[in-house]
């Protein structure tokens, strides 16, 4: 049952992804380049959306929250290296198959190098693990839980800001 | 479902109630570049390398390791690219294109560099991402829909990073 939910949540997925065009090279590398901002307007979309509703979830008892560990060292370099990788491919691990899905064969090399970097990652584990992960390991912490006020402080806020950006795009136009 | 394209902010937040559906109905947070570790895993198992060598394959009950799979995310992967494809058919947007307009505008329409430097950038991308421990889905939309600190760190660097390398990569010349 957890196949079938993973495969319609994806075909769901994927069908948003094209219809707001975020899947393409163009859009993705056009808003690193900050002349489209396309992508950012989807994903900031779906993050107040996402926000809202995970703590009206959470707050009824209904889901678990499932946090990623912080660590500094790990975010920092690793999120370094995915941004240089990032703008180079122009897919990332979500969009890569989406891409492909509508006809941007060009995305096959990068599934191939993602599934190649899997690969070294595996290798170089032990080297991350004892030179870079255990730099600034926080564990799983929130905003709300290290500013000690209540997350609906936090996600009201944090709506706001999403709201005004999407001003500032609209108003230069990108 | 024959329109070309939906309006991002509309797309974006129907994704947003598409993750908060499926943590609710399947207790699952979007994610994706788990996957691409798990799949290198079960190539190497498949042309005969040991992956019970590898502490990463091993590590956490195997959660990285070849019997990982299949599992709720790679169909969620597989998903996206029939959900693509679907909606690329529907709307008559496929196109085979080899190598994309903007790359071709500054490094020429080779489909051979592209390929090249494609697979260099995924293979770093991904080093990258697995290290962050999450990707623009894992850490960006299901990390920041839950204010974790992980994710605005790491997405902060996913952006300074890119914003920089395509500044470096593409000289910045706009039309």
């Amino acid at each position: 049952m957890s196949l079938m939910y993973g495969l319609a949540t994806g075909i769901l997925f994927g069908i948003l992804l094209q219809k707001a065009e975020v899947l393409r090279f163009d859009k993705q590398v056009g808003a690193l380049r900050l002349m489209d901002m396309t992508i950012f307007k989807f994903m900031l979309s779906a993050i107040a959306v996402g926000a809202v509703g995970v703590y009206l979830l959470k707050d009824l008892g209904l889901i678990n929250l499932s946090i990623k560990g912080t660590s500094i060292g790990a975010q920092v370099l690793g999120g370094t290296l995915f941004g240089i990788g990032w703008a180079i491919l122009g897919y990332c691990p979500g969009t890569a198959g989406g891409a492909l899905g509508e006809g941007r064969i060009d995305a096959i090399w990068g599934i191939l190098g993602m599934l190649f970097g899997g690969g070294i990652y595996a290798l170089a584990y032990p080297f991350f693990k004892a030179n870079v992960i255990g730099i600034g390991n926080f564990g799983k912490i929130t905003l709300p839980q290290i500013l000690g006020i209540n997350h609906w402080i936090i996600v009201v806020m944090f709506v706001a800001f999403i709201i005004f950006m999407f001003g500032f795009f609209e108003k230069k136009g990108l | 479902m024959n329109r070309k394209t939906w309006n991002p902010y509309i797309a974006g937040a129907l994704a947003g109630l598409l993750l908060v559906l499926s943590v609710w109905i399947a207790g699952k947070f979007l994610g994706a570049s788990t996957t691409f570790s798990r799949s290198a895993a079960v190539i190497e198992e498949t042309v005969g390398i040991d992956t019970s060598k590898f502490e990463y394959f091993t590590t956490k009950k195997g959660k990285y390791g070849p019997a990982s799979l299949p599992n709720w995310q790679l169909l969620f992967v597989i998903g996206i690219i029939v959900g693509s494809f679907i909606s690329a058919s529907l709307s008559k947007t496929f196109k085979v294109v080899k190598v994309p307009p903007m790359w071709a505008e500054r490094f020429g329409s080779s489909p051979l560099k592209r390929g090249v430097a494609a697979f260099l950038g995924g293979a770093i991308a991904l080093i990258g991402v697995r290290l962050a421990g999450g990707c623009p889905s894992g850490h960006g939309l299901s990390g920041l829909s839950q204010l974790a600190v992980s994710g605005f760190i790491a997405l902060t660097f996913f952006f300074l990073a890119g914003l920089i390398t395509a500044r470096l990569v593409y000289n910045n010349r706009r039309k």
